[in-house]
């Protein structure tokens, strides 16, 4: 409902899924997406199902263990130059800044798909303490459980999302004060790591690469069945000059889902 | 085979000490959607995918071997061997925090094979099922160009390609590397 279908069809691309996807649709509101982290969990992979090869040690994605890459690090500096070559590469395909923000947007989409996956799985797995039912409590501590209304999701992309991506919570998270754009909330990094290694030239000063985490967030909102466009912006400051405000604009149809849930009182 | 160890000791210090670190599902999954995206503008045309791969490791090798340097201080290696293990031991641990086996030395020094145990480029990866993409695509192509690039940059033209890949179903992942030639200084050409 929230995404025209080619989006979807972009990030299945490389996660070509297969049989088992059904049985686990609980995590995503999107029951045709799977992903293969989402997978690996699962006691009995059918890989008889599929056409593809397996190694005979079984060096599968299905043997791993999905926490095993929980808190591995890399070398902050091949992001950055994967990040770089992305960039580069992409801009060579593109019309102008809009048309490149938004390639970077659709990169960061089904990323954010799955790591919205990755984070509830994580969170069932992990601590099983019940006070993770009060999603809207704090951004710091709580896990994140699956939100239904705007704030709990907003709280899961500041707090536990940013965390897993940047190992720290975003900077700030505002709603909109106009009241013609209630459905406007901001989420703000003081120093994004993606643009950390990014120079942009002056003629392009409007850029702002974090378009790729901007999509990220897109994509978290709609698997979670908030559809939304989010959007990065410069907001430079003295003492933060690469600071970026991430916009989201929810749809309509959230809009009158969240009141109705409010009246219901589902927090 | 004590110019291995030596090289595992620095490179285990160096990722230890001199390496700004970052949440590795970051990277395993920002590397996914570049290949996803390549596999998508050129239709599961594998083979170019491979070759698009290649080309944007090789621009990254262009610029990684200076920050290799600067991190390492490390001189000239004596041999191509001892090439190898400052790639696999020193290289690769500063940049994805694994360190390859180097092994299969054809008779005259000049090709190697390394073996991936490990690949955190691949973490989450299954290739597509099309019955294509397990016989065609290089998941981990960029890795090729990569080492084709820094080599170049410090006068060492080599070549190096994928046989066997963990993805494929094949029971390991192994990148063969061959020497080409040591680039001689040349004269920059003469300006008009």
């Amino acid at each position: 409902m929230a995404q025209p279908p080619p989006r979807h069809a972009t990030m299945l691309s490389l996660s070509n899924s297969n049989s088992n996807s059904n049985s686990h649709s609980n995590l995503s509101s999107t029951t045709t997406i799977s992903t293969p982290q989402t997978q690996t969990h699962l006691p009995t992979p059918s890989q008889s199902s599929t056409g593809l090869r397996v190694p005979s040690n079984r060096k599968t994605i299905y043997d791993r263990h999905l926490n095993r890459s929980r808190n591995a690090e890399l070398s902050r500096a091949s992001f950055a130059f994967l990040f770089g070559e992305m960039v580069t590469y992409a801009q060579r395909r593109v019309t102008g800044i809009q048309d490149l923000e938004r390639r970077l947007n659709e990169q960061g989409y089904p990323l954010g798909l799955r790591l919205l996956d990755l984070l509830f799985y994580r969170t069932v797995t992990g601590s099983s303490s019940s006070s993770a039912l009060s999603s809207s409590s704090s951004t710091s501590a709580s896990p994140p459980n699956r939100p239904l209304r705007i704030l709990p999701l907003l709280h899961l992309i500041h707090g536990p999302l940013w965390r897993l991506l940047f190992t720290r919570p975003a900077d700030a998270l505002e709603h909109s004060v106009s009241p013609d754009t209630p459905n406007e909330y901001m989420i703000t990094d003081n120093d994004p790591l993606v643009n950390t290694y990014i120079s942009v030239p002056k003629e392009m000063s409007m850029l702002n690469c974090a378009a790729f985490v901007a999509g990220i967030i897109e994509g978290v909102c709609d698997g979670c069945g908030f559809e939304a466009k989010v959007t990065a912006h410069n907001q430079p400051t003295e003492m933060w000059p690469s600071r970026t405000i991430f916009l989201l604009r929810f749809g309509e149809s959230v809009m009158e889902r969240e009141k109705v849930l409010e009246r219901a009182g589902v927090k | 085979m004590s110019s291995t160890t030596k090289a595992s000791r620095i490179g285990e210090e160096l990722w230890k000490t001199r390496v700004d670190k970052v949440n590795a599902e970051l990277v395993t999954l920002t590397y996914g959607t570049i290949v996803a995206q390549l596999c998508q503008d050129y239709d599961g045309n594998y083979q170019e995918v491979n070759k698009q791969l290649e080309k944007m490791g090789y621009n990254i090798g262009m610029r990684l071997i200076e920050d290799f340097l600067a991190k390492s201080n490390i001189g000239r290696c004596a041999n191509f061997r001892e090439t190898a293990d400052m790639i696999s031991k020193v290289g690769f641990r500063i940049f994805l925090n694994i360190a390859p086996t180097v092994t299969n030395w054809t008779s005259d020094n000049n090709q190697f094979s390394l073996v991936f145990d490990e690949n955190p480029l691949a973490d989450f990866v299954e290739l597509p099922d099309d019955g294509r993409a397990q016989d065609e695509l290089w998941f981990s192509n960029i890795l090729c160009g990569v080492l084709r690039g820094a080599l170049e940059m410090v006068q060492m033209q080599i070549e190096a390609h994928f046989v066997s890949d963990v993805l494929r179903g094949d029971d390991a992942t192994e990148m063969r590397v061959s020497l080409v030639r040591y680039i001689e200084d040349e004269m920059p050409p003469e300006e008009e």
